[in-house]
């Protein structure tokens, strides 16, 4: 059924009887051309776009829980194109341009909001790394804008610019950056790729992967064995538990990253904002509360769940550069698993073994990337030929000596 | 009619009446009401309207749960918005306002959605507003952001204080009910460290509003005697108006107490709210239980309430709810309201109980209607009557109140904050935690216990035996065990046959079809079905409608409530506010400050102070006369060049490292050679990371035997540290060596210039010149005939005759004062970083601008520094990959414009001459630039693809962020002094 | 995360005096081990769901660098010793 707005006033005036499930609940088939292990955002972008583009539809996408139930549920919703390297920039802007045509694409309003990206500078080192930066975004033909203290001010004048400690200098903005529904994401591929045949199998784990000869055939599941031609691993913090089923030791670690969000309030920032002073981030979710976050906890963890110290050290931040935040009230806190890879930037890529793909690594900007990693990843799997703008996403670049830090902080995955 | 006082009864003062204002309305209310209560003192019960719908809503609880009656209160930057009513302590000058109507309250045009409602259903909005892609951001979100949202917060500063502490305790305690209060006693007795906390701001949970008596007594009396014999225990802290919002590892406990937030004057000296982490050895949750409400149309009409609310107001504040109520109930506690509102004089029209079989003993006058239902509630902004089913037919019943109750829900949410799942009871029909985990034991209602008697029992013995794995063996429970014979009813989960909407969550204004709707739409996982109708996710996080939710939508999928489970319980328990987690972490205490030892030299001096991470470092001294800071450095370049500067480089990381195994200790950190350092030498050295890139640079001399005196960056020093503590530490305890951090330890003071040592021998006992103390000297001096022992080093990052002298901090400024007064007739000159930028740009000298954590050695020059004959050292074996050795590496260079007349800045990129700008054609960046007074020029460092053998070429320097786009050539890197003449002089 | 780690110097201190720097697990390479002996140390991870041994910086206390072990589901905290007492086998030699 496709949706618009002639179709909710039909269904409205037929009392809502009418409305279909947005996507089938399948019993598994015995086999599939191909198998990817998590129905996050990547995984479900990765069967629509092999459904889509690659013309692939023999396709089962695994999700031990409900679909959505990883980070895509769980992120602070902010898109932004901004990335220095190469091996990153025309990556990021392959998924900004996906994003500004998908909801007419799949059918599905997920609120792709393009309210803008500022990121704070307040040092003349910081923003000397924003020029270059930012210049790095332009020579790709990314939207990217230095504005000085008063021109930020104009747009945002409740930010303490006279802060105690750090002042505020001005901003790198991008303007194609913003936010998106995040749950739509998921919801919006989820139903596109059941359209085109792909199968979404929920509460499916996998318990282990089978191989013969050394090349996978399938995997043994909560619902039984099914067979693939190819498996594609899309689980995110999980990925190490997937691995080791094949005895496959990642560049990898799971790290705890906790986000909020406010009570509801009437519209307060229009804008995505990041402080550059303190480990701080946050927009307005078009329901009116303020979603924010700061860095990782900084240890290993699944537990989805992280500590107050590091809730205190958010809210200072946040108060810092709003001083207004003071008396607004935070709702709910949780954590996220994030697959904190080596250099900070992600893993598209054939592995050692035959028939088995590998997306992960994202760190905490997977969210932002799914549509490209989709796309990457369908390609990647459809032709066993990296798309050109994920070239650099191997997983042996570490090996080679062929990193892509944006941070250079190295092989510490706590400080990426 | 609506609510009003009632002449007698209550625990308020009638003595202490308390002016406030709603909506610019000025009312009274009186000590012990809460705002909510104040409001229908005085017959307000129409307090808000809904989120989507603008429906009127009115007070329906009495507690934390409270989706309706949220109001903004404060004026100014003590404006809060979306406060619960229901939870505010009244307090004389209190001003409240409604939220989300406009222009008020009582005539709302937003009540327009609610004629749209069959096209606003559940995720409406998921399926339209596609189309044009443009008019998301310019026409329907602005719309639909404004509609949305609560109340308004203010942009102005909070002028208020907050507080976090520390608290440590053997028992926590988180509710003063009647469990916890019997948890208290228990361990109060047995000598225990013991925090009770209760959110309200009387102790007493539900014994303040019981009628009862309690085990012969009045419940009011048994909680007087309690409470007096807990503040009679020393051992024993009782924070009231305290919220415990989150339980996390470790058996830390979040809580967050409300100090002033109960007066309109506040006290500057004193918080408004303090932050509790409570370090607890064990803790009992006695949380107590939540009403819930009954799912029939109309129940969110104003006078509709929970039964237990309605009793609580009418015994603790004397509010009657209306003239006439009905009671419409699935459980016993509807009985008691009615009790008591007829004992209060006050009319009950019918007792609509849910179910056949479980009708209590009435004896009240009220009619009973056994196996009936109120199908729908009417009126508009008020009730007016309701429609009950009973025995097939359908009858009106005028009312102006409703009291309902669904049965109770135990409060788990703490319980499960650390992973812990809720799991479904048949025999209590509610979702229970873990009774007993690590450190936390359930007791009471919130474990699912009914009556008052069983909940002091529970207590007492659950906190009786928490005592005794502590050690407290003396421990007895303070009540004995009672049978417990509560009854539970059948959950009731929703209505049949209403007409009306009726209100699943009420503040998300999501409603029985949206549940539905959702469940036909593949969206019946709780966890989807939350996220597609928002159900659960108001203010409230569901307390109220959750538990409704999964019956509504364990019956459309035809499984039990335990197979459609919970959503996941985090913190907080309740809204926490920002300033709370603040603290007093904000302003200029956001981030500690750091100041050099010779601060207030330079600051006496006029230097323009920088923030430098934590630092505060002199920037540049202006002169009179001088309007613009390139005045000031280029006039200090200038000088130093010809004559002298001094410069504070105090904030440099300095590391003392003893141990006869010291030199093999650095040989083994540092990429190049130290192990044959000679005593009195300093060497630049390199550190690099495991993974081959340079970590930090600096210089470390030999000044004994086994005594190195190590300098680092100002960003890196506490890195450095750590990491040299943990090489010798984790990597190799074998080897003999210490470390202390003398960073606040030395006042350290560049002197550079060719008369710097003219300059410093006025104060240096022995012997500086250049045959006597060569470049990279090092070694302690005798200062000003003999008062005083220093640290002379013969370094220069400036490329001229320079030196680093290290005095003692106290010292450091009497020294400064002394060289400038030296200097005096030699010109010398104050300079700061801008000044020594310049300088080190001009002499090729990196910094962390080129050291960015993505560079090698050869990158910058150093590939003779890697010393090829050690076996190992950090960093050693990564360096090989091919990557790291590939030729087209990013290298440093130096570049210049081709018309001195032009300039570009740093961050720019670097084009071959006529590319097209592309990142294909990215050749490099400009990592540092500067004006050179002395080249007459901008120049700068670059670092581009197969740099060295560039020089000489021409290129463009491209900032398209500012449309400047530069000619250029590379270079070396070393503009000014190549042969390093002045370096030696 | 335990909100507390047991210092075997200092007794049960908040997380806070602590810097967590990462995988324990796995020993230093001797220096002639081989490029692959390298790369795993450098960058491939155990990361257990589970046991784990990490290596944590009292850095606001006794300034001793430490072996917590602990569980990376439940946050429980099993063992904190000297990283100078762990046995070389899982500390690295350099020869």
């Amino acid at each position: 059924m496709r949706y618009s707005a002639f179709s909710v006033f039909l269904n409205a005036l037929r009392g809502n009887k009418d409305w279909k499930p947005a996507w089938r609940s399948p019993v598994p088939k015995n086999h599939y051309d191909v198998v990817i292990i998590g129905g996050g955002g990547h995984g479900l972008a990765t069967a629509y776009y092999l459904a889509k583009e690659f013309g692939v539809t023999n396709v089962a996408v695994l999700e031990k829980g409900y679909i959505g139930s990883g980070n895509v549920g769980r992120n602070t919703t902010i898109i932004r194109s901004n990335y220095l390297l190469q091996g990153n920039n025309p990556f990021y802007e392959l998924s900004m341009k996906l994003w500004e045509g998908l909801e007419q694409d799949f059918n599905f309003n997920a609120m792709v909001s393009q309210r803008g990206v500022l990121n704070l500078y307040h040092s003349d080192a910081q923003r000397d790394a924003y020029t270059r930066r930012g210049n790095a975004m332009r020579l790709h033909g990314v939207d990217a804008d230095l504005l000085d203290r008063n021109t930020v001010r104009q747009m945002l004048p409740f930010l303490d610019f006279d802060n105690a400690r750090f002042p505020i200098q001005g901003a790198l903005m991008q303007k194609r950056g913003g936010t998106v529904r995040h749950d739509a994401v998921a919801w919006g591929y989820a139903r596109g790729a059941d359209s085109r045949g792909v199968d979404i199998i929920q509460n499916c784990e996998v318990t282990g992967i089978r191989r013969e000869n050394g090349r996978v055939v399938g995997v043994e599941t909560s619902q039984g064995f099914i067979g693939c031609g190819k498996l594609a691993l899309a689980a995110a913090g999980n990925s190490t538990v997937v691995a080791d089923m094949v005895d496959m030791k990642l560049p990898i670690e799971s790290h705890v990253l906790q986000a909020f969000v406010s009570e509801g309030l009437k519209p307060f920032i229009d804008n995505v904002v990041t402080f550059g002073a303190g480990h701080f981030y946050v927009s307005q979710s078009d329901k009116g509360g303020l979603v924010f976050g700061g860095d990782i906890d900084g240890y290993n963890s699944y537990a989805q769940r992280g500590n107050l110290a590091t809730v205190e050290h958010v809210a200072e931040a946040g108060v810092a550069m709003i001083p207004a935040l003071s008396r607004v009230r935070v709702l709910r806190s949780w954590g996220g698993v994030m697959d904190m890879s080596m250099d900070g930037s992600p893993i598209i890529d054939r592995t050692p073994i035959d028939n088995l793909y590998l997306n992960a690594g994202w760190c905490y900007g997977g969210f932002k990337a799914t549509p490209a990693s989709g796309f990457c990843y369908a390609h990647l799997i459809a032709k066993n030929e990296p798309h050109e703008t994920g070239r650099a996403f191997r997983l042996d670049r570490f090996a080679r000596g062929r990193m892509i830090d944006e941070k250079g902080v190295g092989s510490q995955p706590n400080l990426h | 009619m609506s609510s009003y006082r009632l002449p007698k009864g209550g625990r308020i003062d009638r003595a202490r009446p308390l002016n406030f204002t709603f909506d610019g309305k000025p009312m009274q209310g009186l000590a012990g009401d809460t705002l909510a209560s104040a409001l229908l003192a005085n017959g307000r019960q129409l307090v808000g309207r809904s989120f989507k719908y603008h429906r009127p809503r009115g007070i329906l609880t009495a507690g934390a749960a409270e989706p309706n009656a949220l109001v903004t209160i404060g004026e100014g930057g003590r404006t809060e918005a979306n406060t619960r009513a229901t939870l505010v302590e009244l307090y004389s000058g209190l001003t409240a306002k409604s939220q989300n109507r406009w222009p008020s309250v009582d005539f709302d045009l937003g009540a327009v959605n609610s004629l749209l409602s069959p096209f606003l259903g559940a995720g409406f909005y998921y399926k339209t507003f596609m189309w044009p892609a443009a008019f998301w951001e310019k026409v329907y979100e602005p719309i639909i952001r404004k509609a949305a949202g609560l109340g308004r917060a203010t942009y102005e500063p909070d002028p208020d204080a907050y507080e976090k502490c520390w608290a440590h305790c053997d028992l926590l305690v988180i509710g003063a009910g009647p469990s916890g209060l019997a948890a208290a006693l228990t361990a109060g007795r047995a000598g225990a460290r013991v925090i009770l906390a209760d959110e309200g701001f009387e102790p007493g949970g539900s014994l303040l509003s019981e009628t009862a008596t309690v085990g012969g007594k009045s419940a009011a009396d048994l909680l007087a005697k309690t409470l007096a014999e807990l503040a009679d225990m020393p051992n024993v802290r009782i924070f009231s108006r305290t919220t415990v919002f989150g339980w996390y590892d470790g058996n830390v406990f979040g809580a967050v107490e409300s100090v002033q937030k109960n007066t309109a004057t506040v006290d500057p000296n004193r918080p408004v709210e303090r932050i509790w982490r409570i370090a607890a050895k064990q803790a009992i949750l006695a949380s107590g239980a939540e009403e819930r409400p009954l799912v029939f149309g109309g129940n969110d009409i104003p006078g509709v309430m929970m039964a237990g609310a309605m009793r609580s107001y009418l015994n603790r504040q004397a509010i009657a709810p209306g003239k006439n109520t009905v009671v419409f109930t699935n459980d016993e506690s509807g009985y008691q309201t009615a009790t008591d509102l007829e004992a209060a004089g006050l009319e009950v029209a019918a007792i609509v109980d849910a179910r056949a079989d479980g009708v209590s003993s009435w004896s009240g006058r009220a009619p009973v209607f056994p196996a009936a239902l109120v199908q729908d509630a009417k009126g508009g902004k008020a009730l007016t009557s309701v429609t009950v089913l009973k025995g097939g037919a359908l009858v009106t019943i005028h009312a102006d109140a409703l009291a309902m109750s669904g049965g109770w829900s135990p409060i788990i949410h703490l319980a499960c904050h650390r992973g812990a799942k809720p799991v479904w009871s048949d025999a209590k029909a509610a979702f229970l935690a873990p009774e007993i985990q690590e450190g936390l034991t359930i007791a009471g209602a919130a474990a699912g216990v009914g009556s008052i008697e069983t909940c002091l029992a529970d207590g007492a013995g659950k906190a009786a035996s928490a005592l005794k794995a502590l050690g407290f063996s003396n421990a007895t429970a303070a009540f004995v065990p009672v049978a417990d014979t509560a009854t539970v009813s059948k959950p009731l989960w929703r209505v049949h046959g209403s007409k009306g909407k009726a209100f699943v969550d009420y503040q998300n204004d999501v409603h029985l079809k949206d549940l539905g709707l959702a469940v036909a739409e593949g969206y019946g996982h709780v966890e989807l079905a939350k996220r597609y109708t928002t159900n659960g996710m108001a203010t409230d996080q569901g307390k109220l409608s959750n538990i409704n939710a999964i019956g509504i939508l364990a019956e459309a999928r035809k499984v039990s409530p335990a197979d459609v489970g919970t959503t996941t319980f985090r913190p907080f328990y309740t809204p926490l506010s920002f300033g709370a987690l603040t603290g007093a972490s904000k302003g200029k205490h956001f981030q500690p400050v750091r100041k050099s030892p010779l601060h207030d030299w330079a600051k006496k001096n006029g230097a323009v102070f920088v923030e430098t991470g934590l630092w505060y470092r002199s920037s540049w001294f202006p002169q009179a006369g001088e309007t613009t800071w390139r005045e000031s450095v280029d006039r200090e370049v200038l000088n130093v060049r010809k004559n002298a500067g001094i410069c504070d480089v105090s904030t440099l990381g300095k590391i003392e490292i003893f141990g006869k195994d010291a030199a093999e200790f650095l040989n083994r950190v540092y990429c190049n050679a130290f192990l044959k350092l000679p005593v009195g030498k300093a060497r630049y050295g390199l550190m690099l990371r495991e993974d081959g890139m340079i970590y930090d640079d600096g210089t470390t001399s030999r000044l004994g035997e086994t005594h190195f005196f190590m300098t680092t960056t100002t960003a890196y020093a506490a890195g450095v540290m750590n990491h040299l503590e943990f090489c010798a530490q984790a990597l190799w305890p074998e080897l003999d060596v210490q470390f202390a951090s003398s960073t606040d330890q030395w006042a350290q003071i560049a002197v550079a210039g060719p008369k710097s040592r003219l300059i410093l021998q006025a104060l240096v006992d022995e012997d500086i010149s250049d045959a006597a103390f060569p470049f990279l000297g090092a070694k302690e001096v005798s200062l000003c005939g003999g008062k005083l022992t220093g640290r002379l080093f013969r370094i220069s990052f400036s490329g001229e005759l320079a030196y680093e002298l290290a005095v003692p901090a106290g010292y450091g400024e009497a020294i400064a004062d002394a060289i400038m007064e030296a200097g005096k007739p030699h010109g010398i000159c104050p300079y700061g970083v801008e000044a020594l930028g310049v300088m080190r740009i001009e002499k090729g000298h990196v910094t962390h601008s080129e050291i960015n954590g993505t560079v090698i050695p050869s990158d910058l020059g150093f590939a003779k520094m890697v010393s090829t004959a050690k076996p190992d050292f950090i960093g050693k074996a990564m360096l090989l990959r091919e990557g790291l050795t590939a030729e087209d590496r990013l290298s440093l260079v130096g570049v210049k414009p081709l018309d001195p007349a032009t300039t570009f800045k740093t961050g720019s990129h670097i084009l071959s001459e006529g590319a097209v700008p592309s990142l294909e054609n990215d050749q490099g960046y400009v990592s540092s630039s500067c004006y050179s007074p002395n080249l007459g020029s901008t120049i700068g460092l670059a670092l581009v693809k197969h740099g060295p053998k560039r020089h000489g070429e021409h290129v463009t320097v491209w900032n398209d962020l500012k449309n400047e786009y530069t000619k250029a050539v590379l270079c070396s890197p070393v503009f000014f002094d190549p042969e390093n003449g002045k370096l030696h002089g | 995360m335990a909100s507390l780690i047991a210092c075997p110097h200092c007794g049960p201190r908040p997380k806070e005096e602590f810097t967590v720097r990462g995988d324990a697990g796995i020993a230093r390479p001797v220096p002639d081990a081989g490029e692959d002996a390298w790369y795993a140390y450098v960058y491939l991870r155990d990361n257990p769901r589970g046991r784990h041994k990490e290596h944590w910086h009292h850095t606001s206390g006794c300034r001793r660098w430490l072996v917590v072990e602990r569980d990376t589901m439940t946050h429980a905290i099993y063992a904190v010793s000297d990283a100078g007492t762990q046995d070389a086998s899982t500390r690295g030699e350099t020869a």
